[in-house]
Order: C-alpha cells, then structure tokens, then sequence
C-alpha cells in the first residue's frame, strides 16, 4: 500500500465554525496527527477559493487522501468529492468531518469544550481517511422512457413535454378519464371559466400524441428496479401489462375533505364547496337568497394543522358566482385569514368585495354556529371588528375543506419506496430547493399529491418534474452510488437475514458460481439497486457484509482514534 | 451539429435552477448576471422559512456547480443589450462590463480590497456597512474575482493620476485599468427571464419614520444583521446606540395590499417576518418579537405549523392590525407604533426598541429595459404578462421566451425553484422541436 498522505482542510464558515471552534488550533492539532502532510483553514472551504486551495493542496503536498472538516455531507459531499475528482484523486478518498453541526452549533455555550470535540472529529477523520479505499462509479443505461402515474393536469402536462421532447411516455390514470380533480369543478379562479374546454384541449393532445400510451382505467401493481432501468406492471381493466422504464413521475393528485362538522350530510342545504360546483354543473341548484360560507373547516386545527392553499380562492370563487346568479343575493364567507397571496387572487378578492360579497373573520375560539332544526335557518357569528354576535339569515351553507391526502398513496410509497411526509402527502428530496425530486433517484413528484396546489401551481410542478426526469433520459446513462455492499461469500452461511432486511430489494440468495464454493447458497447484493443504507452489513451475524466506505477496519480504526488507541 | 442554446438573464436561485438544469441535459447555457456574482437575493438572507436552513449554505453548492459546469457559460457583471433575431434564432448581444480586474489572473485573494482607500454603502450588506472601490461583493462569491466601481475609484476618475494602490499591491497582476466593456454575441433557441425583485422604498410611507427615526430598518437590513457573516456578525445591535433590543416590532403589508402603493400582496413576507422573529429569540432568549399583520397568509408546506411554533417557543405574538404611525421617543430613540388592534377594537401604542418594516417586493428594475429591448408587455405592477398564466404559467406572449421566478409573479423560493424548473422544461421542448 502507498503511504497515505492526508490533507486536512478545516472550515471556518465565517463565523459559523470559526465564531466557536478555534480552527487555527484544530489546524495545528491536525498537522501532527499520523500522515497528515498538511493542514490549512479556510474562510469557506465550498467557495471557489476554498476548492481551488483543495485542488492546489493535492498538487503542491502530492495528498492522496483529503478530509475536509466543515459541515454537512447531505449538502457538500459532492461538491468536495468533485474538487478531489478534478485535481485527478478518485473522489472516494475523501473523508467528510461535520465540526459545524456537532460542534459549533450545538456547543455554541462552550467553545471551549467545541474546539476539544472537533479536534476528535478530525482525529477520527484522519484515521478512516487512512484504511479509504478508491471506488468505482457504477454506470447504468436509461431505458429512454417514462411513466407517469396520474392523468391530471400535473401528470399530463409532464407527459406532454417529455413526448414532446421525443420520449415515449406511458401514462396511467385510474379512472376511465382523463382530467383529474378539474373535471368535477364548475369554474375555476381567476378567469371564472368552465375549465372542460381547457381541460379538452389538453387531453386532446394527450389522446393524440403518438409518442404517449395511455393506461386507462388502470393502477400500478409492482415496480421494481432503479434508476434507468424499472420493471413495471399494471392492471389495465382487470389485464395485466408490462413495461420498462428509466423514470418515474408521481402525480396522483389529493381528495377533498368531507367534513363532519356544521351538521354537513345531516342538514340538506349544507354543501362542500365541491358538492356545489357538482350541482351548479348539472344546473341542480336550487333558489337561493341568503348564502353563507364558511373557511378552514376540517383545516388549521389540531389534528389537521395545515392550509389547503386553495380553499380561499374557491370560496370567493363560488361567491361571486352566487352574486353573478342572483345579484339579489346576499352572500357571506366567514374566514379565519384570506389566503389570496399574489397578485391576481388579491386583485380578484378585491373586485368581489366591491361587486358585494361580506367577509366576515372568525376565530377559532368563536366559532360559527348552525341553526335550524330540518334545515339551516341561520347562522350565528361574533363579528369582531363590531364587537357584536351576528345572526345571518341562510338558506345554502357552504363549506369550504381542505384538500387531503388520497388513501393510495401509502400503498403507492411502499411500492416505489419514496417517503411520505405530513398529512400523508408525498416528501420531496428537499422541501427548499428539490421540490419535486424524491430522495430516491430516478422518481419524481409534482401537483397536488405533494400539497395542496392549483392548477397553475399544479402545472408548472408537472413542467417542473419533466425538467428534472428528461435529464437522465438525455443523458442516456446514469452514475450510480459506489458505496454500496458487498458480500464475503467464502463465509456466508446463506441464513437470508440480509434478504429480510433491506429494504431496497437489493439482495437475493443464489447458487454460487465462485470456483471452490460452486453450489452454495449465498446472498449476493445488486449494486444497482443497493443505496448503501447499511442495514444488512448490521444485521450479519457472520460478519460477512462490509459496506463500502464503512469497513470494519475503517470504523475500528475511528474509534481506536478516540480511545487514544493506535 | 453545434449544441442548441438557451440564454438564462437573471443569477439568483431561478435563473441557477433554470440553467443547471437546461446544462444537464446537454444544452449550452448562458447564464447573464448584472451584478460581480451570482446568488441574487437568496445569498443576502441569513435562514430560509420553514425549516430554518442557512440560506447560503443550501445554495452555494448550487452556485459552484453552476460556475464549474462544462454547459454553463457564466457571464458576470453582465447585461444584455440586444436582442435580434425571430423566435428560435435570438441574436443577443451582451454587454460584459469592465471589470478593470483581469478574472483570469485575479486569485480572490482580497489585497485590493484592503488596501483600497475609497468607501461607498455595500449593496450586499443593505446598506448596513460599507464597501471599497475594490470589492468582492460577499466572501461566497462566485466568480470570486474583484470588480473595481468605476463611480468611485479615484484611479479611474483622475484618469490615472491618482491611487493606483489596488495596482501596486495585487500580486497577481490582475488589475487591470485598460480593460474596456466587451461586446459578446451569442445565437440562441430560447431565453429564460429570472430577473427576480427589488424591494420597495419604504421611506415614502412617512408615517413609518424610515430614513428618519433610526431604530427603523428595513426587513433586508434584519437579515443582514442577524445573518453570522453579516456586519455584526449575527448580533443584533440597534442603529442609534448599539444596544440589543429586547423588544421587536415587524409591521407587515409595508407598501404591500396598499390602495396608495402595490395592490398585490407579496406573497412571502408573513413567513420572513415569522423566520426572523424565531431566530431574534433563538439569539437572544429574552428577546420578544411582535408581528402586526392584516392576513398572516401562511400557505405552504409545515407553515401553519412553523407560526405555532413562533408562539409557543419563541415568544411571538401576533397582532392584527396595521399601525397607524411609528413615533420615536427622543431620550431613549425607542420607536413607539400607535395602531388599533382590530380584534379587539382598542386603540393604544407600544414602545420597543427596534421595528422592521416587511416592505414589498417589487419586480427588478431591469425588467423594464428588456421588456422594452423585446417588445414584451409588464402588467400594471411590471411583471412579466403572462398570457396564459392557468395552462401555460411560464410562457410568455413571445414564442421562446419563458419567464420564472419573481419576474413573473411574487412568490417564495421552492415556487421560484419550480417555475425555473418548468421554464427549463418549457425551453427543451421548444429548441428540441425540429429535432
């Protein structure tokens, strides 16, 4: 083995290491622990400056092991794997020391105490970044197709750009239409048109795209596979096909809430929001002179903390629409805040105060209350701003409820292994800035299946999805991750635990092939489909699995390091 | 063939989501910026709402990437100047500024920034703290070359007789005074505008007292002074005596949802208000923050849950109502706000020790002079029109011109980072049409 010579590069983040942890001191340290042929700090080791010090440092001290002591892998990892990659070092003899998060953040009380820890940190550091091992980046063809799951507007408007681009697309809705959510609504805000026209055009092109396979009425059974390269099967009207794909886009969309509150599916005249764009659709509206809405119902309280972004702006909505049919009307929403963020749902809000519709606030400590015994006579409400209890006349109630979670999607999670986050709607990669990636490689989200969104928000997040998904399928091949796990089969017993463990399907028990171990049953990773979890080289009970990168020797030698062991 | 092109105007956190995108998927990019470096307004914010990730740490591996990627051609200190050409076959010229600093041979070392005498209000820093002639606009910044101002470097006012020392010291011999402003030419498919916001001047509502009464500041100065590589590197320090204010006040809607200024509401300062009131009391523990608010719009994603937070954890109150005035009391230069909390229909004042106005946010200045260039239509507010903003939401009226980000509408950063996403998307599927 070469000797190591290890770079150590320690960060001050501005002040955010170096207003706690005196770097110039773990600087020092860091220079005489074992084969460490230089050490150095940096005001921002991510800036250009920083990297190009990185770089030059590998060069000017011929390193071959480089440790950066700074913050969090989840965000820097690659951008410091790639400055050892460009200066010709394979990017994993990179070790990544955190001294900001588990030191000068959370000891920010005792920087004295922070400096001793982060000198540990390094020591550990130095000492795996010894037993590194180079790796090879596996590489894997895309199969220049994708699915997407869900015929809304966010689901079709992915699929629109990616054929559009050239690539086939199979497209599975689980109803009988296309259309989604939009297909049930009456009109739609701002523009206050019938959305079937616009959403025809669009499903026009969809039905009509030579490049798009429709899968209508059907659901998605299985979907193995990763990245590139994804087995899918699906029950299309009671016949099961199958396919390959190289990316998957989720975009199954969200249900509206049916509340059981303010005597809704008891009074007659009491209707979700949604259940009255159903009647004004089929012309079954009855007369109406007094009409009420109430906002938030089943939504911003305890158990269902969230805004549903959309409810505001259906309620005024529908409002102006109860005025437009009967001026004569009085029409009342009662609301908590009005959501109209932007321009045009503000401008809207405004010239349907001004055509007469009343907004009334109220708070959760004073809630509207029902009145009537077969029907809704009334409703009764403290007006703030009046200091007075008010007792409006009403003939149609309105409820306006959040868009919740559909009941599939933690069926669909498993299937796909992407996670799911509050409310039950789909996690993204990044809730800032990968809005619609999954941590998983390769599956993607966008619409209403995330979070509540409307149309525009729903399309731009399907546009969005496209974006991120046709980069693979043009790129024609993939890295995959190198730290993955590997298997000892000389002493493997072939007990399966591994097998029940992952959670990625990756492991399989086979036959060995391996000279002298011909016939016996061994598990056998898929590095294609092994994200480097860890999970089964914990669970050995031989010690058969290493995983890359977190060798025994190398987490040995780590805690050898701290216990002042060699 | 040549590689198809997409010209991306605008460096903040779009105009980088739109082109490392469009690069990945093996377009060529150019990426125009006006000011020294990328990062736009993401890089000046201290934390981001709702999960209070440092603002500068989630985006500068965005902005390297964006500088090292082999597709992306960054052109910095930049503006376009012209736009020729039909949709598809844009001919742009592009005015890549003297930088009087040669980025080839400038190491970022930051001699001349020290030893450069001449001094003006740092754009980065709010105006909170000062600049030289000679400056690298932040320590993250990417390209991490200088720029020399030509409006108050005396070397170049003096026509050379005087200064000079940013010259003598440079090690690396990158000044570079003879520099002049390059024309560059590029043909492209397709453009993305990203251009981003401004913020509005809050000194006109002059019931406020900002610009008179110290101890206003601005929302973009908060994020400054509580931000670790800020000025005050993190502490807050009120503007007359430096004290730590121990009571804060943010007023909401400043110029926002206002018959007399913008009518539109900006869509993200309930929640920046909400973030930089949590992370006074995170700094200081005693510190109590009051919010006035006329809708506390909080509509994305573990919003409502972050409000909670700020009123249960770090001693947030919110009240509704938008304050008549701010007085200031002369002994103490403490601000008083005189308003009526609607909720409970009484009248009454209160005294802090600092207030920050949410002032809005307007479209960027450099709209305008685009959408002159390109014969684009702005809305009454100057946003980009959007014809179809339901069906087509990035695609302008030009076919080939798509627009994301604030440009086009108000909106918080995961929406900015979608729409440059979907503009990317937009902006394939047009230059790949005849493919």
């Amino acid at each position: 083995m070469i000797t190591p010579r290890i770079g150590v590069f320690v960060c001050n983040c501005g002040t955010n290491i170096g207003g706690t942890v005196d770097v110039p001191q773990v600087v020092e340290y860091a220079k005489n622990l074992p084969y460490v042929a230089h050490a150095e700090s940096n005001l921002y080791t991510c800036s250009e400056e920083g990297i190009s010090s990185i770089k030059h440092g590998i060069k000017e001290y011929d390193l071959n092991r480089v440790v950066v002591a700074s913050c969090t892998p989840r965000t820097h990892q690659p951008l410091f794997r790639n400055a050892c990659a460009d200066a010709g070092l394979n990017p994993y003899l990179f070790e990544f020391v955190n001294i900001r998060e588990h030191c000068s953040w959370i000891h920010r009380q005792n920087p004295g105490e922070a400096t001793e820890k982060a000198k540990e940190l390094v020591k550990m550091g130095v000492a795996k970044a010894r037993w590194l091992d180079a790796q090879e980046e596996f590489k894997s063809e895309v199969y220049p197709t994708a699915m997407i799951i869900g015929g809304g507007v966010a689901g079709m408007s992915a699929a629109l750009n990616l054929a559009n681009q050239g690539f086939e697309v199979h497209l599975v809705e689980k109803e009988p239409e296309l259309g989604g959510r939009l297909l049930k609504l009456n009109r739609i805000f701002p523009i206050n048109q019938d959305p079937s026209e616009l959403v025809g055009n669009i499903v026009k092109s969809v039905e009509g795209h030579s490049k798009i396979r429709l899968h209508m009425p059907a659901v998605v059974k299985s979907a193995s596979g990763y990245i590139g390269n994804f087995d899918i099967s699906v029950d299309e009207g009671g016949k099961e096909v199958s396919f390959k794909v190289g990316v998957i886009i989720v975009a199954t969309g969200a249900q509206v809430l049916k509340p059981e509150l303010y005597r809704y599916g008891e009074l007659a005249n009491v209707l979700t929001q949604l259940d009255l764009e159903q009647r004004l659709k089929d012309g079954e509206l009855e007369e109406f002179k007094n009409v009420v809405m109430i906002n938030c119902v089943g939504a911003r309280i305890p158990e269902r903390p969230y805004c549903s972004r959309v409810c505001c702006m259906t309620a005024i909505k529908n409002a102006a629409l109860m005025k437009e049919i009967n001026p004569q009307a009085k029409v009342y929403v009662l609301y908590r805040d009005l959501m109209t963020y932007g321009v045009e749902f503000e401008e809207y809000y405004r010239e349907v105060k001004e055509a007469g519709v009343r907004f009334i606030r109220y708070t959760p400590s004073n809630l509207p209350q029902v009145m009537g015994a077969e029907r809704v006579e009334s409703v009764r409400i403290y007006d703030e701003l009046m200091d007075m209890e008010l007792e409006l006349p009403c003939d149609l109630l309105v409820l306006a409820t959040p868009l919740i979670a559909n009941d599939d999607n933690e069926e669909l999670s498993k299937m796909l292994k992407v996670p799911i986050g509050d409310g039950g709607f789909f996690l993204e990669a990044h809730i800032k800035l990968r809005p619609v990636e999954f941590p998983m490689d390769g599956i993607y989200v966008s619409g209403s299946c995330r979070w509540p969104a409307d149309i525009r928000e729903s399309i731009a997040q399907g546009y969005a999805a496209a974006s991120e998904a046709v980069i693979p399928l043009r790129q024609g091949l993939v890295k995959v991750e190198a730290i993955t796990a590997t298997v000892d089969p000389k002493i493997c017993k072939g007990c399966g635990t591994c097998v029940l463990v992952c959670p990625f399907d990756a492991i399989e028990l086979k036959e060995s092939e391996i000279r002298g171990l011909e016939g016996k049953i061994v598990s056998e990773v898929n590095t294609a489909l092994c994200k480097g979890c860890g999970l089964c080289a914990a669970a050995c009970p031989n010690g058969a699995i290493q995983q890359r990168g977190f060798t025994d020797t190398q987490l040995i030698s780590m805690v050898n390091a701290l216990s002042g062991k060699r | 063939m040549a590689k198809k092109s997409v010209l991306v105007i605008g460096g903040g956190i779009a105009g980088i989501q739109s082109s490392l995108d469009l690069a990945n998927m093996g377009f060529q990019v150019y990426l125009v910026e006006k000011t020294p470096s990328i990062g736009g307004r993401m890089s000046q914010l201290d934390k981001t709402f709702p999960t209070n990730d440092c603002s500068m740490c989630i985006l500068a591996p965005k902005m390297i990437e964006a500088s090292r990627h082999p597709n992306i051609r960054l052109l910095t200190y930049s503006e376009v100047e012209e736009v020729a050409g039909d949709s598809g076959k844009f001919k742009v010229k592009i005015r890549k500024k003297a930088r009087f600093v040669d980025e080839e041979k400038c190491t970022g070392c930051g001699t001349c920034m020290q030893k450069c005498p001449y001094k003006t209000d740092s754009e980065f820093e709010a105006g909170l703290a000062k600049r030289k002639a000679a400056y690298i606009p932040f320590p993250q910044a990417v390209p991490n070359v200088a720029t020399i101002d030509p409006d108050i470097c005396i070397y170049i006012k003096s026509e050379g007789k005087k200064c000079g020392a940013c010259m003598k010291f440079c090690d690396a011999g990158a000044i570079d005074f003879s520099q002049q402003d390059r024309i560059i030419e590029v043909e492209v498919g397709s453009i993305i505008l990203a251009t981003g916001f401004d913020l509005f001047d809050p000194s006109v509502l002059e019931e406020y007292g900002y610009g008179k009464i110290k101890n206003v500041i601005t929302a973009m100065q908060y994020e400054r002074m509580i931000s670790a590589s800020g000025p005050t590197g993190g502490q807050l320090q009120r503007p007359s005596d430096g004290k730590t204010p121990k009571k804060l006040a943010f007023i909401q809607c400043v110029g926002s949802r206002d018959t007399h200024y913008k009518l539109y509401c900006s869509s993200v300062c309930c929640m920046h208000a909400t973030k930089e009131a949590i992370l006074a009391n995170e700094h200081y523990p005693d510190l109590e923050a009051f919010i006035f608010y006329t809708d506390m719009r909080a509509v994305g994603k573990r919003f409502q849950e972050y409000i909670a937070r700020a009123e249960q954890q770090y001693k947030v109150t919110y009240i509704r109502s938008r304050p008549s005035k701010v007085t200031e009391d002369q002994d103490t230069g403490n601000p008083i706000l005189w308003y009526e909390e609607t909720t409970s229909r009484t009248r009454t004042s209160m005294e802090v020790d600092m207030v920050v106005l949410c002032q809005a946010m307007i479209p960027s200045g450099s709209i305008k002079d685009i959408s002159c260039m390109m014969h684009l239509s702005l809305n009454d507010y100057q946003f980009v029109h959007i014809p179809d903003r339901l069906f087509h939401p990035v695609d302008t009226e030009i076919p080939g011109l798509f627009a994301c980000g604030f440009c086009q509408a108000p909106q918080d950063i995961p929406d900015s980072v979608v729409q440059a996403s979907a503009a990317a998307a937009r902006a394939a599927e047009f230059v790949s049409k005849d493919e």
